[in-house]
C-alpha cells in the first residue's frame, strides 16, 4: 500500500521535519506601514511636516474640483460619441494632485494614463486637453494617440503608453541622467497596483535602489485593475513593503487625504534630493468608476464595496476641512463650481473649432527625425488613392 | 594607418563620441570593469568613470527602460545587450516605447539611442547565443537597423549612429568580431546610414548580403567567377534606412538576385527585399529571385554548419540562378 503523508504531523514538523516558523502575520505589515492621515473625522488637520500655505490648498481644490467635473462630463461626451474613449480618476483626485503639486517645477513627471490633472496642473491648456481627446488638428500629439495618452514637454510631463509599468524604469533613467549631471532634479513616476505584477515595476524599482535615483515610484492603489481586484494581484497585504526587498524606503498614505498626500510627497522628494534614494509611495485610494469608458464596473464589482468609499470622497473630505478653517463657505464652494462649468464649457467649445482631423501627412510625421523613403512614398500613394476614391478616409465604405 | 578588428573599431567609435560629446553613456551587463563579454567596451571606464560607463543589474527591460528616460532628459545612451539573443525581455521597451515615443508624442520627445548587441551564429553557441532577430525590428516602424561586416564600417556606422537622432539598433557580427580585420584610420570619420556598398562588380547576378554573411558571400561570388559566373555583391550595410536606388539599379543591371540571410526564411528581411525587387525591377527579371537562410527552425548546435547559409549553399543558388 502507498504511503500517506501525515499531513498532521506535516503542518506541526513542515515536510522536512524541522520545527515550522511561526506562520506570518499579515498584519504585521500594516502595523509597520501604517496608513498616514491628516485629515480626521471632523474636518480638523493633524501635524504635518511641511503645511501648504491656505493659497496652495485653495488652488488645488479648485484643480481637484476641476478634475472631478472634466470626468463626468468627458464621460457624457463619449457616450454621445464625440469622443472615442476616456479613462478617469474620479476619487483619487487627492492622490493625483497631492503628489505632483509636491514636485518642483523643474521635477519631471512620468505618467501613467490616470493622471491628466497632473498634466493640467503642470500648466497644459484645458483646451489643448481637449483637442487631444477629439484627436483633432489641435492636439499636440497629431492624433497619433488614442484619447487620454497626452504628452505635455513644457511642463515636463512625459508620454503615455497604455503597456503597463514601462514608465517606471524610465522614470528611474531620467532621475539617474539628472544625478550624473549634477541636476536638483527628482522623477516622479504614477503607477496603479495592477502595475506592481508586471516586470518593469521590479525591474525599476531594482535599478532605483541600486543606483539610489532620485526619484518618488507612486502607486495609486485603487483597488481594481479592471475587473481583478487587489488580493488576486498580490499576495502582499501593503504595497509599500515591496520596498524592503529593493532595499529602498516605503510609505503608506491616505490616497484620499489631500494635506497627507502632499505632505508624504514632499518628504520622498526632500528624501531623493538629498541622495538618500527612491521612495515607494502607495496612496491608498479606490476607483470609484469603471476601468475607462470601456467597461461596466457593475458586471464584476459588488456596489456595496464602493458604498463605504463614498464618505470617504477626497472632495468632500477637503471641503470640510476648508468650511472648518473659513477658507472656503457654500456660497463660495457653489460659485467655483459655476466657474469651473463655465471653463470646461469654453474649453470645449475653444476645442472643437479646430478641423476635425490633423493634415494627412501628420500620419508620417514624427515616426523618424525626418521622414524615410517609405514614408514619402506612402504619403504620395495615400494621397492617390483618396485622389481616385475619397471613401478612403471613411471608416465604412 | 592601423589595422583593426570589429572589436577594437567599435571600442575606439565608442570612445572618440564620448570624448566629443559628454552626453554618451554606455550602459549594460558587464561593460564596466570588465570592458564586457566581448570586451567591446574595455577601458573606457578607466577613461570616463564609472558614471558614464555603467554596469547595470541583469535585466534587459531595464537596461533599455532607464535609457529611454536618460534619452528623454538628454543623454545619449548607448546600451548594450550582450547578446541578440537576451534583447526580447527588452522587447516591449524597444517596440512600445523607444520606437514610438517621438510619433506619440507628436514630436515633442524623442529617444534617440544605440542599442548595440552581438549577434549571428558559427560559434557554437546554440540557440540563445547564435539568432539574428534584426527582422523584428526592421518590422517596428521608428527604429532603424544597421549590421556592419568589417572594422571600417563598424567605426564609421557607430558614429553615425550615436549622432543620429533616431533610436538606431547596432547588430554587430560576432562571428567575425575578431577574424575580420582592416585599415581603420585614426581619428571620427561617419559613414552614412542608408547607403549599401557595391563591394564587387559584375554582370549576371546580384548578390544582397549584410553582417557575417557578406564574408560566405564574398568567398561564393569569388568561387562564382573562377566558375564563369560574374557576381556583383552588394553589402546592405543598413537595413532600416535601405539603399532600394542600389539595389534596383543593380539588379537591373544583372536582371538576377540572391539574397543571403542567416536568420529563418519565413518573414526574414529576405522577403521584404524580394518583394521590393519584383516591384522595382519586375520587367528586368531573367529568373526568380532566390533566398539563401537559415532554416525554419531554433537556432541549432551541433548541425549550426548546416544550418548556415554558408559559401557553398550560396554557389549552388547562384549557379541555379544563372541556368534558369
Amino acid at each position: 500500500m502507498r504511503k500517506v503523508h501525515d499531513l498532521t504531523t506535516a503542518k506541526r514538523k513542515g515536510w522536512n521535519g524541522e520545527p515550522r516558523p511561526e506562520p506570518l502575520d499579515p498584519s504585521r505589515w500594516e502595523r509597520e506601514f501604517p496608513i498616514h492621515r491628516v485629515l480626521q473625522e471632523d474636518g480638523s488637520a493633524g501635524p504635518t511636516v511641511e503645511p501648504i500655505p491656505d493659497a496652495e490648498i485653495l488652488r488645488l481644490y479648485r484643480f481637484m474640483v476641476l478634475g472631478r467635473q472634466l470626468d463626468e462630463r468627458m464621460v457624457k461626451l463619449q457616450r454621445q460619441g464625440r469622443i472615442g474613449f476616456y479613462i478617469g480618476s474620479i476619487g483619487e483626485e487627492a492622490t493625483v494632485f497631492g503628489t505632483a503639486a509636491a514636485m518642483e517645477e523643474r521635477d519631471w513627471i512620468f505618467p501613467c494614463y490616470r493622471e491628466h490633472g497632473a498634466a493640467l496642473l503642470r500648466g497644459m491648456p484645458l483646451p489643448t486637453f481637449l483637442a487631444h481627446l477629439l484627436g483633432n488638428a489641435g492636439d499636440p500629439m497629431q492624433g497619433h494617440q488614442m484619447p487620454c495618452h497626452e504628452a505635455w514637454k513644457p511642463g515636463r510631463y512625459t508620454s503615455i503608453s497604455s503597456p503597463i509599468a514601462t514608465e517606471v524604469p524610465q522614470a528611474v533613467g531620467a532621475a539617474w541622467a539628472a544625478r550624473i549631471r549634477g541636476d536638483d532634479m527628482v522623477a516622479l513616476t504614477y503607477f496603479g497596483e495592477g502595475a506592481t505584477s508586471a516586470n518593469d515595476f521590479h525591474t525599476g524599482l531594482n535599478f532605483a535602489g541600486v543606483r539610489k535615483a532620485p526619484v518618488v515610484l507612486v502607486c495609486r492603489n485603487n483597488g481594481w485593475a479592471i475587473s481583478v481586484p487587489l488580493e488576486r494581484q498580490t499576495a502582499s497585504p501593503t504595497i509599500a513593503q515591496k520596498a524592503i526587498a529593493y532595499g529602498i524606503h516605503g510609505e503608506r498614505v491616505d490616497g484620499n487625504d489631500l494635506l497627507a498626500v502632499h505632505d508624504a510627497a514632499r518628504r520622498a522628494r526632500a528624501r531623493a534630493a538629498a541622495g538618500e534614494g527612491p521612495t515607494l509611495l502607495e496612496c491608498v485610494t479606490y476607483r470609484m468608476e469603471g476601468h475607462s469608458t470601456s467597461d461596466d464596473p457593475r458586471a464584476y464589482r459588488p456596489a456595496e464595496l464602493v458604498e463605504p468609499w463614498r464618505r470617504k470622497d477626497p472632495i468632500q473630505r477637503l471641503e470640510k476641512h476648508l468650511f472648518r478653517r473659513g477658507l472656503l463657505a457654500e456660497e463660495s464652494r457653489a460659485r467655483l463650481a459655476e466657474e469651473v462649468k463655465a471653463e470646461i464649457g469654453r474649453a470645449l467649445a475653444e476645442a472643437e473649432a479646430f478641423d476635425a482631423k490633423p493634415p494627412l501627412e501628420t500620419l508620417f510625421e514624427n515616426v523618424y527625425a525626418e521622414p524615410l523613403r517609405q514614408q514619402r512614398e506612402q504619403l504620395e500613394e495615400l494621397r492617390a488613392a483618396l485622389a481616385a476614391d475619397p471613401r478612403v478616409a471613411r471608416a465604412r465604405g | 594607418m592601423p589595422t583593426m578588428n570589429v572589436i577594437q573599431a567599435v571600442n575606439d567609435a565608442l570612445r572618440l563620441e564620448m570624448r566629443r560629446d559628454p552626453s554618451v553613456v554606455v550602459l549594460g551587463e558587464d561593460v564596466g570593469k570588465f570592458g564586457g563579454v566581448f570586451r567591446a567596451t574595455q577601458g573606457l571606464q578607466d577613461e570616463f568613470g564609472a558614471d558614464r560607463v555603467i554596469d547595470t543589474p541583469l535585466a534587459e527591460s531595464g537596461i533599455i527602460g532607464t535609457a529611454v528616460g536618460m534619452a528623454l532628459y538628454g543623454m545619449r545612451p548607448v546600451p548594450e545587450i550582450q547578446f541578440a539573443d537576451f534583447i526580447f525581455p527588452a522587447f516591449d521597451q524597444i517596440v512600445s516605447e523607444v520606437a514610438k515615443y517621438r510619433y506619440r508624442s507628436g514630436g515633442q520627445y524623442a529617444c534617440p539611442m544605440v542599442i548595440r548587441t552581438p549577434y549571428g551564429g558559427g560559434i557554437r553557441g546554440g540557440h540563445y547565443h547564435s539568432q539574428s532577430p534584426e527582422a523584428h525590428f526592421i518590422h517596428t516602424a521608428g527604429l532603424k537597423v544597421v549590421v556592419p561586416s568589417n572594422p571600417y564600417d563598424a567605426k564609421g556606422l557607430l558614429i553615425s549612429a550615436i549622432q543620429d537622432p533616431d533610436p538606431v539598433l547596432f547588430f554587430e557580427p560576432k562571428r567575425v568580431y575578431r577574424a575580420a580585420k582592416g585599415e581603420v584610420p585614426e581619428g571620427a570619420y561617419t559613414v552614412p546610414l542608408g547607403q549599401a556598398k557595391v563591394t564587387r562588380e559584375g554582370s549576371q547576378v546580384t548578390v544582397l548580403a549584410w553582417g557575417a554573411m557578406w564574408h560566405e558571400a564574398d568567398q561564393a561570388v569569388r568561387e562564382a567567377a573562377a566558375a564563369g559566373i560574374d557576381c556583383e555583391l552588394l553589402d546592405l550595410r543598413s537595413l532600416q534606412p535601405l539603399d532600394v536606388d542600389a539595389i534596383a539599379a543593380s539588379v537591373n543591371k544583372t536582371g538576377r538576385a540572391v539574397i543571403v540571410h542567416e536568420a529563418p526564411r519565413t518573414c526574414g528581411f529576405g522577403a521584404e527585399l524580394s518583394a521590393l525587387i519584383q516591384e522595382r525591377c519586375f520587367l528586368r527579371l531573367e529568373a526568380p529571385i532566390a533566398r539563401v537562410t537559415g532554416f525554419d527552425t531554433p537556432f541549432p548546435y551541433t548541425l549550426e554548419n548546416e544550418y548556415l547559409p554558408r559559401a557553398p549553399r550560396i554557389l549552388k543558388a547562384l549557379r541555379e540562378v544563372v541556368a534558369f
